[in-house]
């Protein structure tokens, strides 16, 4: 059975971390997975980096910018995780925009993915119809899981066909936003958490957006299957190298 | 029929598509379902030519232009886009897109900019139905056109820079559409040329097809018909050129050239001249060609004229180009300013540099003395007059 599948068949919440790759330095990927596995966190989202990611926030843009400056590519990152089977159990993601990944070829992608023993793919632009119609074959093939995601605005109907296309878990935007804009979750929130919830969808949902520290992780995750962290484990890097992941991690686990 | 316009899927052969973010899904859907039902509507046309006529100032002429026929031995014709309110043909589509805003409940407005013509467009427009205007700039842009940035705050727009990436036209539009995101029920995005997802591509195109459309009634008056034997236009991200060739598309005996800006040259590391560099991707949520990386890395084009340098070109131009419809060009930076040049002493018309690039396929074409060529003059040249001052010395 595929990582991700089987991790969410555990009766906790679960914590998923998102990090760029190449990011504080071009060769802490490896380190920074093995870190996170031992802080207990559930599941990975490696972040492909990119020079346009139109759907992330000042942080996270950031970080891919410099990752790109620090030599990261897609060839580099598949170097880098050749061997991570051998240290790293838990399920990983690679989280990346579409043009990269066109450009390395797609089954090409998907392959190697499978090879290094990636879980689930994470692709903010490319949309439910053309990947049904143009790649659900391929990465099927590859026993990869493609992550969709839902926001406010999302119809029940579109809801519901994502759902129905989904494998593993649906990805719950917290907000309308883009990735690290907002830090605390109001009573629009928490009725949209709910609202999800109550339309019993065939698969969990991990929330992501928004999500910076206990209290975040607690609400969300409170409908939630799981909640994703990203922009405030970028920061915590930015400050730290790769030092002291295992308290950022301790702070976000505090009550659970 | 084979036909050179978007399928019913949002594509030109190969080329278009929505490849957007989920974010964005309900907004664009909702264009997608309505755009040709409000454009088509008795109402909104009416409104939308009453506007063209009376406030851009159209019909813009169809000027022949005697000298520079007489130079290049061939029949010139200039479509005088310059004339337009605002100096250049963007004001076409932004008013159509105002218009469009409003039927659809919209309250705010949002633009990129590169150079700052579209972004004083949509200013304009803006300041004409008083609703309230954020223009994304390149913070490198608005060094560079501060007069234009100048004309923006005046009309009441408020100019944001974009700090990220290379800090020019790609990453304005990156962030226009990151506040899209984040104020998704209330706000339009007009985007300034035929490109992002669909239906935007075709929706723009459309705004701007006034252009051909009044070109085959001016050439009937005056040449006694409607076709001519070349339409030449510089293609940046490809507004102008769609416009002067949207009429024209499927009428196949004529000649469609479009000039790219190859910079210091094709192959010098500073161009923007797509068709000769790029390979198929994804930019702005379309499928089209792009300047990139191996690694698919989106690059920094380079070009003397800031409206040229668009890493991709719109998916309309990207089909012209592989199907071989149209038949693309380059002109250096060089070649451009000297037939700027050349255009106001011959005929007493300052073009902008954009439009110059146009002007130097001139130079590279051998035309027959009886063909009719037809050039867009898509802008005037005020906004480059200090680009030309430092080129040439004034």
């Amino acid at each position: 059975m595929n990582r991700i599948s089987h991790k969410l068949q555990e009766n906790k919440k679960l914590l998923s971390i998102y990090f760029t790759a190449g990011y504080p330095q071009l060769d802490d990927t490896k380190t920074i997975l093995e870190k996170l596995e031992k802080s207990g966190v559930d599941l990975v989202e490696i972040g492909l980096p990119f020079s346009d990611p139109l759907a992330d926030g000042p942080t996270i843009q950031a970080s891919s910018t410099q990752a790109l400056k620090n030599g990261m590519t897609t060839e580099k990152l598949f170097e880098q995780l050749e061997d991570i089977r051998e240290t790293v159990s838990i399920p990983l993601i690679i989280m990346g925009y579409f043009n990269p990944m066109l450009q390395y070829g797609i089954e090409q992608f998907c392959k190697k993915c499978a090879e290094i023993g990636i879980d689930g793919l994470i692709i903010p632009d490319l949309p439910l119809e053309v990947y049904t119609e143009e790649y659900q074959a391929i990465f099927q093939q590859y026993g990869l899981q493609n992550i969709f995601l839902i926001t406010p605005q999302t119809s029940e109907k579109r809801i519901r066909e994502i759902d129905e296309a989904s494998k593993g878990f649906i990805y719950m935007v917290s907000s309308a936003s883009i990735t690290g804009a907002k830090n605390s979750f109001g009573d629009a929130q928490e009725a949209y958490f709910e609202r999800i919830d109550q339309m019993k969808l065939q698969h969990p949902q991990i929330v992501g957006f928004g999500i910076s520290n206990a209290e975040t992780f607690d609400k969300a995750t409170q409908f939630a299957k799981g909640a994703i962290i990203g922009s405030a484990f970028i920061k915590h890097l930015t400050e730290n190298g790769t030092q002291n992941i295992n308290s950022f991690v301790e702070q976000i686990r505090k009550s659970n | 029929m084979k036909t050179h316009h978007i399928n019913e899927k949002g594509y030109y052969g190969e080329y278009g598509g929505a490849y957007i973010p989920e974010m964005l899904f309900p907004n664009i859907d909702q264009l997608k379902e309505q755009y040709l039902e409000i454009i088509g509507d008795a109402s909104f046309q009416e409104e939308y030519q009453q506007l063209l006529r009376d406030y851009v100032g159209r019909p813009t002429p169809l000027y022949f232009a005697n000298r520079l026929s007489e130079k290049y031995n061939t029949k010139i014709y200039l479509k005088r886009e310059d004339l337009c309110h605002t100096g250049a043909h963007k004001v076409n589509n932004t008013v159509g897109q105002i218009l469009l805003a409003k039927r659809l409940g919209k309250k705010r407005i949002i633009a990129e900019t590169g150079a700052g013509q579209h972004g004083v467009a949509t200013a304009t427009v803006c300041a004409l139905m008083g609703m309230p205007c954020f223009v994304y700039m390149g913070e490198i842009d608005m060094k560079r056109q501060a007069p234009n940035v100048a004309r923006m705050k005046m009309l009441g727009a408020e100019v944001i820079p974009s700090t990220s990436g290379s800090k020019t036209l790609k990453d304005a539009t990156n962030d226009a559409i990151r506040d899209w995101i984040n104020n998704p029920e209330e706000t339009h995005y007009i985007i300034g040329s035929v490109v992002g997802p669909h239906p935007y591509p075709d929706m723009v195109a459309r705004l701007q097809s006034i252009i051909s459309q009044e070109i085959k009634l001016q050439l009937q008056e005056k040449e006694n018909r409607t076709q001519p034997d070349h339409i030449i236009a510089c293609v940046g991200g490809g507004s102008n050129a769609a416009g002067a060739f949207y009429h024209y598309l499927d009428e196949e005996n004529v000649n469609l050239i479009a000039v790219e800006a190859a910079g210091k040259g094709i192959h010098s590391g500073e161009s923007a001249a797509t068709s000769q560099l790029g390979k198929n991707g994804i930019i702005h949520g379309s499928k089209t060609l792009l300047m990139q990386s191996k690694d698919g890395q989106i690059t920094e084009p380079y070009s003397i004229s800031a409206g040229l340098d668009y890493p991709g070109v719109g998916p309309m131009h990207a089909h012209l180009f592989s199907s071989k419809r149209a038949e693309f060009l380059s002109v250096t930076d060089d070649q451009a300013m000297q037939a700027g040049a050349e255009l106001t002493k011959l005929e007493g018309i300052i073009p902008a540099i954009e439009s110059a690039h146009a002007l130097a396929a001139l130079e590279q074409k051998k035309f027959q003395p009886d063909e009719v060529v037809v050039i867009n003059l898509s802008g005037r040249g005020d906004k480059d007059l200090e680009t030309y001052m430092k080129y040439f010395d004034l």
